[in-house]
């Protein structure tokens, strides 16, 4: 199988956020709601909260947007008697940061020859100013504010969820007055609770009314209901109606509250934040590799928090992500277990291990009758030991367990850009037109899609949308639901055509589904020409706008590694099956005579299919590297151990390839990593992309257009692969939050505290 | 009384018309009319004013100027009673509208210096120079922007006491539609927008009216007055909220948005409504611009002392036999002002207790300083008050003055819009203790932590609600504070000691155990002698 692994090219630059204002780029991560800093009014200082006017009146679809600024020398300015230079455009807290003095939520600081003290998050630094932030003044100022913000703040530390990591807390300590002069007897505002849902829990009397959750639900989540009513004092934030927060992003702005107002509902009352480890891992939800941190309080994660990376999650994670993480408990493989007659029976290693060898011997399997199928959470390691494992065994029989039986898919795997998201996570800033492709982004790349949302409500990008109707949080153009709008838009027909060849850096987004889709082939020939033809845009050395986004962890190293089978080898029937963690096998694909082993964490679908079932890790429980959708290579670390008697993954195999006879050539992770290495040194170097160029992009995408046979589009309609965001995992099913995710928002089945009168005193947890 | 109205009535007829046009090519007779009647109107107030006094130094003294009594033939609003007819046809027998065009084609530039020239200063709250500030838009190279460029009427008339805004609407429209494109021509705007207040639904009809009447005339609109200038008037009515007066709370509400000031900088003028150059000023600053383009600006400065320059519309309300608004000379002394055209305080001068001189944001100022203030942007300022929008509330020995204080503490409390923490919570706070305060349920330590309170909102705030709100009780501490603490004295003899925020003594329920001294229990004061513990019997 021929292998290119392109080297071509370094990681993306990372701009930060700051550059990107000062090239006028507004993008929502200068006005991402910025942890620590928070002003001393409300946040919507921190962003240049202006709305920009735009000669074209279609560029512009904002609500709040940002004047853009053009871009100027850096300034120099002088903060506590330090000078500073900073681009041009900076707030003064920029310069003060740089300058190593701190800000506060409160962010007054004293300027020379202004009379009162200035808000520093709001303030462009000027030349020349001569900024203080350790007056008399100046602490005088924050200690008033914070005593107004504790004048309507419950003193409910003790038993508030955000104690131990609340923002208004540790201001309070460094900047706020010793005690109270609040005694008022008309008391303390008093707020009724709102019912967001199952995820989001709300204790209103300590919101601080900084509207963090708002901005964040309004600009990134693309939730406009929920909004500010009443006005001063008697402003409370809600959805205007009794209506739960359905967002599969809600969960953030748990993370954005700087007060407890809105905490994690699954968390509630259940750990103090310094009780917990903190373990910086990856995201295995979906393809999109998001940074996370998981938190574990012994052998349990007690909650799971996102970890800043611009380039790839920046600071959200989706609810899946966030919340899934009670299916660990449930549902878990937590000893070997071999079928005797209908029932399953626990066994020792040794026997399990014995008993697949013997499974092996009995069933005859020979050459590609042996086959391997992995699912979505199988980590590189297994699956390079896997492939090996089998090779080894004269079989080239490897697939996934997607849709269409593990065969081969349509984009075919030889090139790297055939199957990755090229154009890479950041490159969604860049693309002015968009086509998607059967696929729901929404659904499959929660975190993705906001960064199109913001790109559609700050630069005027265009979407168009070919598949099933689906609701993406922003306006797209549907130019059909089948092969046959591919044709069309191929062939230059209809306006959205002619909008998408005026663009400048055009995206096209593949969906892994079309790659299983019965006109996958015609679909992907069509663009694989599309885009040779228009590669003077479409493939340059800096832009690569032809993307598949995959949907599942494992997909891209699966790929990477060659995990598909051989046109021999798919047309062969299988009397062996080991599945790696495979649940989204059809049953009826596998005859009934094969011997199947299932190894995986969940008794979820596969395991009931088995003979021999080995408990393997999830990904909290192993240091594994995981390859997302754009072929960013990240390492995830395992936080918490196993239950029972489970089993790195890669081990498994690696002991049985022993029993099998035909051990397999690494003893730790460090030789298979080498091994990894031999197979593509992109899988060990962490964290970055690797661009591939234009001609060998284009050497891979040649094949497709020619190869494909040109077979009769059957018209049947892209159908979203992901009809339920909240369950489409081992994990996600096993979780009691996701089920209740799923009965509140997909089956819209009332939930939690509306009608608090019937609802039991334990649902205001 | 009744002379005075009768006076009034005939003001208009010999008003404006042969004065109009001192600054446009005048010909001879026009100019010879103008001398004259210049002359008749500063002749009068020189033999007057000229009190003269022999003394042993041969240096003579300068005259003691005494302003106020503006003449009816200096009236600029002639129409502020809704006597005459308020269409375009009433509106041009008073002299509206006359060689506009001239004035537009003058260009941009003398409009603006006339206006610096007159010394108008911004007549809704603040005081700003007005041609200053209209020159803010005319940066070097503005043509360079392609942007559109907006004029903001302010005529969101919120401040409790002020009315002016809402007679110049009803009687005068065509001032305002005019001065609207007077204004734009001189910050070279593309359009105006006018922000009534959504509870003057008359003055919005009228301006509606009046501003259809101009462009059915060809006086606004493309070409307006044949200028070759194009100019828009678009009329935008608010819903209500006080917060919407300030300019950029005001810019956020037309563009549809809730009303929340926006941080300066950027400044409107910058950066404004829609994104845009825009500016926002306020009725009556924009409606006298037209009249003081065509009388000349040393007309209008020759009226009120230096840099308070012009004549102004006052509204006076409260305890005086005749509220009324009034157009009266800047630097009118306050007494003078409510004597000569309100009839006085109720029960007297000497019944008056205070006045708040300028709309309820301005502090209140006793009645000796009331007996000397001058109604002007310094002289307010230097009484430690301010002109505001010359919303004069008279009150009488008969107010509770905290009482009345606390009601200005409730409807800032209610009107604040949230944004900025100092504001939000500091009027609420401020409103429960005033509310206190009026029964004196407090502490007397309390009144110095409510003045605390009121400078940790002053100036930390992006609007001046939170000044607004603070300056009203800073005002009443500074001049009545032993009323305050009488309140307090006597209701702490008659319900025992009452503890910081206004939680009595004697319901702590349980006296065993040790009170904390953050609660102010502890403290014993003057007046305290009934609580001491009983003399021992005798032995």
């Amino acid at each position: 199988m021929l292998r290119i692994v392109s080297t071509t090219g370094a990681s993306t630059p990372v701009k930060t956020c700051a550059q990107r204002v000062a090239q006028g780029v507004t993008t929502a991560s200068n006005s991402r709601l910025r942890l620590g800093k928070l002003c001393h009014a409300v946040d919507t200082k921190n962003y240049t909260t202006l709305t920009v006017f735009t000669p074209t009146a279609s560029g512009c679809r904002s609500f709040t947007s940002s004047a853009s600024r053009r871009a100027a020398p850096d300034i120099t300015l002088t903060v506590d008697g330090k000078e500073v230079t900073v681009p041009a455009g900076s707030a003064l807290i920029q310069a003060c940061e740089a300058a190593g003095s701190p800000i506060p939520r409160m962010c007054l600081v004293e300027v020379a020859r202004s009379p009162k003290p200035v808000a520093s998050c709001a303030m462009p630094a000027m030349p020349g100013a001569v900024v203080f932030t350790n007056t008399p003044l100046v602490h005088e100022a924050r200690e008033g504010v914070m005593e107004f913000l504790l004048a309507n703040h419950p003193l409910d530390c003790p038993i508030c969820d955000q104690g131990g990591e609340c923002d208004l807390q540790d201001q309070s300590m460094r900047y706020g007055s010793d005690r109270t002069r609040f005694h008022e007897i008309a008391g303390k505002r008093a707020v009724e609770n709102k019912d967001l849902g199952p995820l989001v829990k709300t204790v209103m009397n300590r919101c601080i009314q900084c509207t963090r959750c708002v901005r964040f639900a309004n600009e990134v989540a693309g939730v406009e209901e929920l909004g500010t009513t009443g006005r001063g004092n008697y402003m409370q934030i809600g959805m205007y109606v009794e209506k739960v927060m359905d967002s599969e992003l809600s969960g953030n702005i748990v993370d954005l509250c700087p007060v407890g107002a809105l905490t994690s509902k699954p968390y509630a009352f259940h750990a103090r934040p310094w009780e917990l480890k903190n373990t910086e891992s990856v995201d295995v939800m979906d393809a999109v590799g998001s940074n996370i941190r998981i938190d574990s309080r012994g052998t349990t994660v007690m909650r799971i928090q996102p970890r800043t990376n611009d380039d790839v999650n920046e600071e959200w994670i989706s609810d899946k992500t966030r919340y899934s993480y009670d299916g660990l408990r449930f549902q878990r493989l937590d000893t070997p277990l071999i079928k005797q007659g209908d029932r399953f029976v626990p066994a020792t290693w040794e026997e399990a291990l014995e008993a697949v060898a013997t499974g092996l011997k009995s069933s005859g399997a020979k050459g590609d009758e042996i086959k391997a199928i992995a699912g979505q959470h199988a980590d590189t390691e297994s699956l390079v030991a896997l492939k090996d494992l089998v090779n080894r065994l004269g079989s080239d029989n490897l697939g996934l367990d997607s849709a269409r039986n593990g065969a081969a898919p349509f984009h075919g795997v030889d090139i790297r850009s055939n199957y990755l998201f090229n154009s890479t996570i950041p490159g969604l800033d860049e693309a002015d037109v968009i086509l998607v492709v059967g696929t729901n982004p929404r659904h499959e790349a929660a975190v993705m899609n906001s960064r199109i949302r913001r790109s559609w409500i700050h630069t005027g990008l265009e979407v168009g949308l070919i598949g099933e109707k689906v609701d993406t949080a922003y306006g797209y153009e549907h130019l059909g639901e089948g092969a046959q709008a591919v044709l069309d838009f191929v062939a230059g027909k209809g306006e959205f055509a002619k909008k998408f060849n005026g663009a400048k850096k055009p995206m096209i987004i593949v969906g892994s589904a079309v790659a299983e889709h019965a006109d996958g082939g015609a679909t992907f020939k069509a663009l694989s020409k599309f885009v040779q033809a228009n590669k003077a845009k479409m493939l340059t050395p800096e832009w690569n706008g032809f993307n598949v986004l995959q949907r599942a962890a494992s997909h891209a190293a699966a790929y990477d590694i060659g995990f598909v089978p051989s046109a021999k080898a798919a047309a062969t029937q299988p009397k062996f099956v080991y599945l790696l963690g495979a649940d989204e096998v059809e049953p009826s694909s596998l005859p009934r005579d094969a011997f199947v082993v299932y190894q995986g964490h969940h008794g979820d679908l596969g395991a009931q299919l088995a003979d021999v079932v080995l408990p393997g890790f999830a990904y909290t429980e192993k240091g594994s590297t995981w390859v997302n959708t754009e072929g960013r290579t990240q390492l995830g670390r395992g936080a918490v151990s196993a239950p029972g008697a489970s089993r790195e993954d890669w081990k498994i195999i690696r002991a049985i390839s022993e029993f099998a006879g035909n051990p397999l050539p690494y003893d730790d992770i460090l030789a298979l990593r080498d091994r990894m290495w031999e197979i593509s040194p992109s899988l060990i170097r962490y964290g970055v992309t690797e661009r591939t160029s234009p001609e060998v992009a284009l050497a891979g995408l040649a094949p497709l257009g020619t190869k494909t046979k040109d077979v009769a589009v059957s018209g049947a309609a892209f159908k979203k692969p992901i009809s339920n965001f909240y369950q489409t995992d081992p994990i996600s099913r096993a979780s009691v939050t996701m089920a209740q995710c799923t009965r509140s928002f997909v089956q819209g089945k009332d939930f939690g505290m509306s009608g608090s009168d019937k609802a039991s005193q334990a649902s205001f947890a | 009384m009744f002379i005075l109205l009768q006076r009034r009535r005939s003001m208009s007829r010999i008003g404006a018309r042969s004065l109009v046009d001192s600054n446009l090519e005048l010909n001879s007779v026009e100019a010879a009319m103008l001398r004259a009647c210049r002359a008749s109107s500063s002749a009068p107030r020189a033999s007057t004013n000229a009190v003269r006094q022999r003394g042993f130094a041969t240096v003579q003294d300068t005259p003691v100027r005494r302003y106020g009594g503006l003449r009816d033939q200096d009236r600029i609003f002639t129409n502020a009673y809704c006597r005459h007819d308020h269409g375009i046809k009433g509106a041009k027998s008073r002299g509206d509208w006359h060689r506009t065009k001239d004035i537009l084609l003058k260009g941009d530039n003398w409009i603006i210096q006339t206006i610096k020239d007159s010394g108008l200063r911004g007549r809704g709250g603040a005081g700003f120079p007005s041609g200053l500030k209209w020159s803010f838009m005319n940066k070097p190279n503005w043509q360079a922007d392609k942007r559109p460029r907006y004029l903001v009427v302010n005529a969101d008339e919120g401040e409790p006491g002020t009315c002016k805004d809402r007679e110049i609407m009803r009687g005068d429209p065509h001032k305002l539609v005019e001065g609207c494109l007077v204004a734009g021509r001189a910050m070279n705007a593309n359009a105006a927008y006018i922000y009534i207040r959504g509870e003057f639904y008359l003055e919005a009809q009228r301006v509606q009216q009046a501003i259809d009447e101009a462009y059915k005339e060809g006086l606004i609109g493309k070409n307006a007055c044949g200028s070759g200038y194009d100019f828009d008037i678009y009329v935008h009515r608010g819903a209500g909220a006080y917060i919407c007066g300030e300019e950029t709370a005001l810019i956020e509400s037309i563009e549809g948005k809730q009303g929340k000031p926006r941080l300066k900088p950027p400044f409107p003028a910058d950066v404004g409504l829609f994104g845009c150059p825009s500016t926002v000023a306020n009725v009556e600053t924009v409606a006298v611009a037209p009249t003081i383009c065509r009388r000349g600006a040393p007309w209008f400065a020759s009226f009120g002392r230096e840099r308070n320059q012009g004549t102004k519309l006052f509204c006076i309300s409260g305890h005086v036999n005749n509220p009324c608004v009034v157009e009266e000379e800047m630097s009118i002394p306050l007494k003078d002002l409510i004597e000569k055209h309100c009839g006085g305080v109720i029960g007297g001068w000497d019944n008056l207790l205070g006045i708040v001189p300028g709309g309820s944001s301005v502090p209140i100022l006793p009645i000796n300083k009331c007996s000397e203030v001058l109604m002007d942007y310094d002289s307010l300022k230097d009484a430690q008050s301010g002109l505001g929008t010359g919303a004069v509330i008279v009150m009488n020995k008969s107010t509770d003055v905290v009482a009345a204080i606390a009601r200005f503490s409730k409807f800032y409390k209610h009107e604040s819009c949230g944004q900025c923490t100092p504001c939000r919570e500091g009027t609420t706070w401020m409103m429960n203790m005033m509310n206190r305060l009026v029964e004196g349920q407090a502490h007397q330590r309390e009144i110095d932590m409510l003045l605390e309170i009121t400078k940790q909102v002053e100036g930390r705030t992006i609007c001046a609600l939170g000044d607004a709100a603070a300056w009203p009780i800073q005002g009443l501490m500074r001049h009545f504070r032993p009323e305050v603490e009488a309140r307090i004295a006597e209701f702490r003899k008659l319900n025992g000691p009452v503890m910081f925020g206004g939680k009595m003594l004697k319901d702590i329920d349980d006296r065993t155990l040790a009170l904390p001294d953050n609660l102010g229990g502890n403290l014993v004061e003057d007046g305290d002698r009934y609580l001491k513990a009983p003399t021992p019997p005798p032995a």
